[in-house]
C-alpha cells in the first residue's frame, strides 16, 4: 500500500508541476502583460518602464523559475493589479468560494440520493422519469442561463432573494442552486445505477430471505454499499467547483476566488491568475489522489494494477 | 451573450408585472451604484479606469474646475491662477479647506503632490496626465508655482482634471497603497468603507467647502459595487437591489425603457469613434498609399444611417478626429465625407482596383458598428475580414504596422483639450499609422504655443489635412446609456463622470 501511495503522490506531483508550466507559458504567450499594465493611452516608453520594472524583459524560463521557487515557499508575489499580496486576496476570497462548494454539494446530493435510490427502486415509473428529467436538465442547460433564470424569477419577480452580492446567507441560496443543479446528474445516475446493482445482488437476497424490513434492506445493506463510489465522485465533485464557479461568482458577483480569477484574466494580472490556477490544481490533484487512495484501501485489487 | 440578453430582456417584461420598487434609499437618502469594472487603487494616480475617475472627483478636488457645462475654468483648490511665463505657473491657493483626516490645506500639499507624481520613478499609471510637470515650490502658505517641462497650454485643463491633490503628511506617510486603502481627500464624499475588488462606501463629507464650484453634497451615503456582469446590473436595477448604472447597452436601454420604476437617458460621450488608415510607406495594404483608396473607403460607409440605427439617441456624425468641445477642435476646414457607394467603386477602379481587394479589419469594441462598416465595404467591392480582439492586442498589432485598418476609439481620458486626442492617432507617435510630416508639425504647433489663437489655427489646419488626405474616416462620438431608479435626479455630461454630488431623490 505505502509503493502504490508513494507512486501515487509522484504522479500527482508531476501533474502539479506539468499544469503550472503550461499554464504559466499558456498565460505569457496570450498577451503582453506590460502592455496590458501600462493601460490605454500609454506611450512606448511607459510600456518599457512597466516591462523592465516587474522583470517582464526576462526570458520565460528564467521567470518561471523564479515563480515556481517563491510559490513553493508560500511567496505567490505581488497583484499586478491590486499591487497588494496574492496569498491575502485568495485569502480574503476563498472563504465564499468553499462556502459556496460545500453548499452546492450538499444540496446535489440531497437532490440525488433520494431520488437515485427511488429510481433504482422503482424503474421505468414516473419517478425514474422525472429523475431523468432532472438529469438531463442539469447537463443540457448552460449554468449561466439557468442562473440567470432563477434571478428573473426569484429575485426580479418574486423578490425573495438577492440578485447578486455575498455579505449574507441568502446570497449563497441562488449560486448554489445553480452549481448544484450542474453536478446533480452525474450522482443521480451514479446511485441509482449502483442500487441497481446492489438490489440485485445475493446479499439482499439474502437479507431479503432473513425477513427483515425493507426499509433495512435498502439503507442498510444496498445503499451502503451503492455509496462508495459516490463518496470518490464527491471528492472530486468538490475540486470541480472550487474551479467551475467562475461564471457563476461572476454573474452574482460573489467576492470569491472565482470571481477574482475572472477579474485577474480581465486585468491581465498574471500573478493572481497563476496562484488561483496553481490552487485550484493542486486542490484538485490532492482530492483525486485521496480519492485514489481510498478506493486502493478499499480493494485491494486497485494497488496491483 | 444573445442568451443573456435575450434572458434581461424578458426579465424587463416581467418587472413590469412587479410591484414598485421599496423607496428605502429616497428615505435614507443614499443611492446604489453599480459598475462592470475595478479600481485597482483608489488613488486616482493609480488607475486608469473610468469608475477610478468616478471616485476620484468625488474624494478629492483638483486646483481648477472646468463647468461641464459651460467649460470655463473657475477656481476650486486654487482661487486664481496666472502665466507668467510659457512654463511657468503661478496659483493662489484657497484657504480655510480642511482635508477628510482634518489636516489643512496649504501650499505644502500641492508641492509635495505634483512633485511626487512627476517623477516618473513613483509610476504614476497614466504619465501623460502628469509628465509635462517639472516641479512645483512653494511661493509662501497659499502661493505655489509649478515650472513645466516645455511650454504646455492644455496644463490648466489637466490640473482642473486627472490631477488630485493630496494631504502632504498623511500621504508622504503612507503612500499610494496606504491611501488606496484609507483613503483621504477634501472632496465632497470620504471613503468610509473599501472592501478590495468588491465595493466602495461614500459618506457625505459635512464640512465640504463651501466656495467650492462643486455644488454641497445632497446624498448622504452613495454606495458603489462592482458587479462585472452587465445582465446582473440590470436584474439588480429591476429588482430594486441598485439605483444607477451605466454603459447600458442600446437594445436593453430601449427594453428598460419600459418599466415603469426606471429612467433611461441617454448622453453623448466625448470617446470619439474613427476607422483608421494605414497610409505607411511600408503600410501592410500597398493599396492604401493612394489617396484614391482612402477616399473611396470614406464614401462607401453611410455614416448618418449608422448613427441613426446603431450608435444612438443623442448622437451626430463627426468630421473632424476629435470632440467638438475640447478646445481647438474644429471642423471648419475638415470636409464632410458623404456616403455615395458609386463614387467610391469609381475611385477604386481609376485607383486600379475594379473589383476591390481584400483586407483585415481590427476592432475591439462596438462589434455591430464594425460589422456594419464591413458590409457597407462588401458593397463598394472591399473584402474586409473581421479581426476582433482585446485592445491591448489590437494596439499590438497597430504598433507592429501589421493593421492596415483599425477601428478606434479615443475618450481623451475626458481632457477637454485637443491635445488629449488627435495628436495621439495623427502626431507621430506609436499610433499614428500615417505619419504626415505637415500634420505631426502642426499639432506640435497646436500642442504647445502659448497663444489660443495660434493653437485653434494649427489645429484647425492639422484636422483639415487630415480630412483632405483621407487619412481616416471620423465616425461619430459614442453615446451611453444611463439608468436610474424613478426619482433620482440627475444630469448625464459628455465626460461620462455621474456627479453624484448634484444628485438627490424628488
Amino acid at each position: 500500500m505505502l509503493a502504490y501511495a508513494l507512486k501515487r503522490l509522484g504522479l500527482a506531483l508531476l501533474v502539479a508541476l506539468a499544469v503550472s508550466a503550461a499554464s504559466f507559458v499558456l498565460l505569457r504567450i496570450s498577451g503582453d502583460v506590460a502592455l496590458a499594465i501600462a493601460g490605454e493611452g500609454a506611450r512606448a516608453e511607459d510600456v518599457d518602464l512597466v516591462r523592465r520594472t516587474y522583470g517582464l524583459d526576462r526570458p520565460l524560463i528564467v521567470q518561471y523559475g523564479e515563480w515556481l521557487a517563491r510559490t513553493l515557499t508560500g511567496d505567490f508575489g505581488q497583484s499586478l493589479y491590486f499591487k497588494t499580496s496574492v496569498a491575502g486576496l485568495i485569502g480574503d476570497k476563498i472563504g465564499a468560494t468553499v462556502i459556496l462548494a460545500f453548499a452546492s454539494l450538499t444540496l446535489a446530493l440531497a437532490v440525488a440520493l433520494p431520488l437515485g435510490v427511488l429510481s433504482a427502486l422503482f424503474p421505468n415509473t414516473w419517478i425514474d422519469r422525472l429523475s431523468l428529467t432532472i438529469a438531463v436538465l442539469g447537463q443540457a442547460l448552460p449554468n449561466f442561463f439557468f442562473a440567470l433564470a432563477l434571478v428573473m424569477v426569484f429575485s426580479v419577480k418574486l423578490r425573495w432573494l438577492p440578485v447578486s452580492g455575498s455579505d449574507t446567507w441568502a446570497h449563497f441560496v441562488l449560486p448554489a442552486i445553480s452549481l448544484g443543479l450542474y453536478i446533480t446528474p452525474p450522482f443521480m445516475r451514479l446511485i441509482r445505477a449502483g442500487m441497481i446493482e446492489a438490489l440485485a445482488s445475493d446479499y439482499v437476497r439474502t437479507a431479503r430471505a432473513k425477513g427483515l424490513s425493507p426499509l433495512s434492506v435498502v439503507v442498510k445493506h444496498a445503499m451502503r454499499n451503492a455509496l462508495a463510489p459516490v463518496v470518490a465522485l464527491a471528492g472530486v465533485q468538490f475540486g470541480f467547483l472550487l474551479g467551475g464557479s467562475i461564471v457563476i461568482e461572476t454573474i452574482f458577483a460573489l467576492d470569491g476566488l472565482g470571481y477574482l480569477a475572472y477579474e485577474s484574466i480581465t486585468h491581465k494580472d498574471f500573478p493572481v491568475t497563476q496562484a488561483v490556477l496553481m490552487i485550484l490544481s493542486v486542490v484538485y490533484v490532492l482530492l483525486t489522489l485521496a480519492t485514489d487512495l481510498v478506493n486502493a484501501w478499499l480493494d485491494p485489487r486497485l494497488r496491483t494494477g | 451573450m444573445r442568451a443573456l440578453s435575450w434572458i434581461a430582456t424578458c426579465g424587463a417584461t416581467l418587472a413590469l408585472a412587479a410591484s414598485a420598487p421599496a423607496l428605502a434609499q429616497k428615505g435614507a437618502n443614499s443611492a446604489r451604484f453599480g459598475y462592470d469594472q475595478v479600481a485597482e487603487n483608489i488613488d486616482p494616480f493609480f488607475n486608469n479606469v473610468r469608475i477610478g475617475v468616478i471616485i476620484g472627483q468625488h474624494v478629492w478636488d483638483t486646483l481648477i474646475y472646468r463647468d461641464p457645462t459651460t467649460n470655463e475654468y473657475k477656481g476650486q483648490l486654487a482661487t486664481s491662477w496666472k502665466w507668467t511665463d510659457p512654463t511657468t505657473l503661478d496659483l493662489e491657493l484657497r484657504q480655510g479647506v480642511k482635508f477628510h483626516n482634518g489636516e489643512a490645506f496649504d501650499a505644502d500639499d500641492v508641492v509635495y503632490t505634483l512633485n511626487f507624481v512627476a517623477k516618473a520613478e513613483n509610476k504614476v499609471v497614466t504619465q501623460s496626465n502628469v509628465n509635462w510637470i517639472a516641479s512645483a515650490e512653494k511661493l509662501d502658505t497659499f502661493k505655489v508655482r509649478v515650472k513645466l517641462k516645455a511650454p504646455f497650454p492644455a496644463a490648466v485643463e489637466y490640473l482642473s482634471g486627472p490631477v488630485v491633490i493630496h494631504p502632504n503628511e498623511y500621504y508622504a506617510k503612507v503612500g499610494p497603497a496606504g491611501m488606496n486603502a484609507a483613503p483621504v481627500g477634501t472632496g465632497p464624499y470620504k471613503v468610509v468603507e473599501h472592501a478590495l475588488g468588491k465595493s466602495v462606501r461614500l459618506q457625505r463629507n459635512p464640512d465640504y467647502f463651501k466656495d467650492s464650484p462643486k455644488p454641497q453634497p445632497k446624498l448622504e451615503r452613495v454606495d458603489i459595487r462592482f458587479i462585472p456582469d452587465r445582465q446582473t446590473q440590470m436584474a439588480e436595477m429591476l429588482a430594486g437591489g441598485l439605483d444607477f448604472i451605466m454603459n447600458v447597452a442600446p437594445d436593453q436601454a430601449a427594453q428598460l425603457k419600459t418599466v415603469p420604476h426606471l429612467e433611461v437617458k441617454a448622453g453623448e460621450t466625448m470617446r470619439i469613434v474613427f476607422l483608421n488608415l494605414n497610409s505607411l510607406p511600408d503600410s501592410p495594404l500597398p493599396a492604401l498609399r493612394d489617396i484614391r483608396v482612402r477616399q473611396a473607403i470614406a464614401h462607401a460607409i453611410d455614416r448618418k444611417t449608422m448613427v441613426k440605427e446603431l450608435v444612438g439617441e443623442g448622437a451626430r456624425v463627426l468630421n473632424a478626429m476629435c470632440y467638438p468641445s475640447q478646445f481647438g477642435c474644429s471642423d471648419e476646414k475638415a470636409k464632410p465625407l458623404d456616403y455615395d457607394p458609386a463614387k467610391a467603386k469609381k475611385l477604386l477602379a481609376e485607383a486600379g482596383y475594379p473589383n476591390g481587394f481584400e483586407v483585415d479589419l481590427f476592432a475591439y469594441r462596438e462589434r455591430p458598428q464594425s460589422e456594419a462598416m464591413i458590409n457597407y465595404l462588401r458593397a463598394a467591392g472591399i473584402t474586409a475580414n473581421l479581426r476582433f480582439m482585446q485592445y491591448a492586442a489590437m494596439r499590438d498589432q497597430v504598433r507592429a504596422n501589421k493593421a492596415a485598418m483599425a477601428h478606434q476609439t479615443w475618450g481623451s481620458f475626458s481632457v477637454n483639450d485637443t491635445s488629449a486626442s488627435t495628436p495621439v492617432y495623427f502626431g507621430g507617435g506609436p499610433d499614428d499609422i500615417n505619419k504626415d510630416p505637415e500634420v505631426i508639425a502642426l499639432l506640435k504647433t497646436g500642442d504647445t504655443s502659448v497663444d489660443p489663437a495660434a493653437r485653434k489655427k494649427a489645429y484647425a489646419d492639422a484636422l483639415g489635412l487630415i480630412s483632405e488626405r483621407a487619412m481616416g474616416v471620423p465616425l461619430y462620438a459614442l453615446v451611453t446609456y444611463y439608468v436610474n431608479a424613478k426619482g433620482l435626479d440627475y444630469r448625464a455630461y459628455a465626460d461620462e463622470l455621474p456627479r453624484f454630488w448634484e444628485m438627490s431623490w424628488k
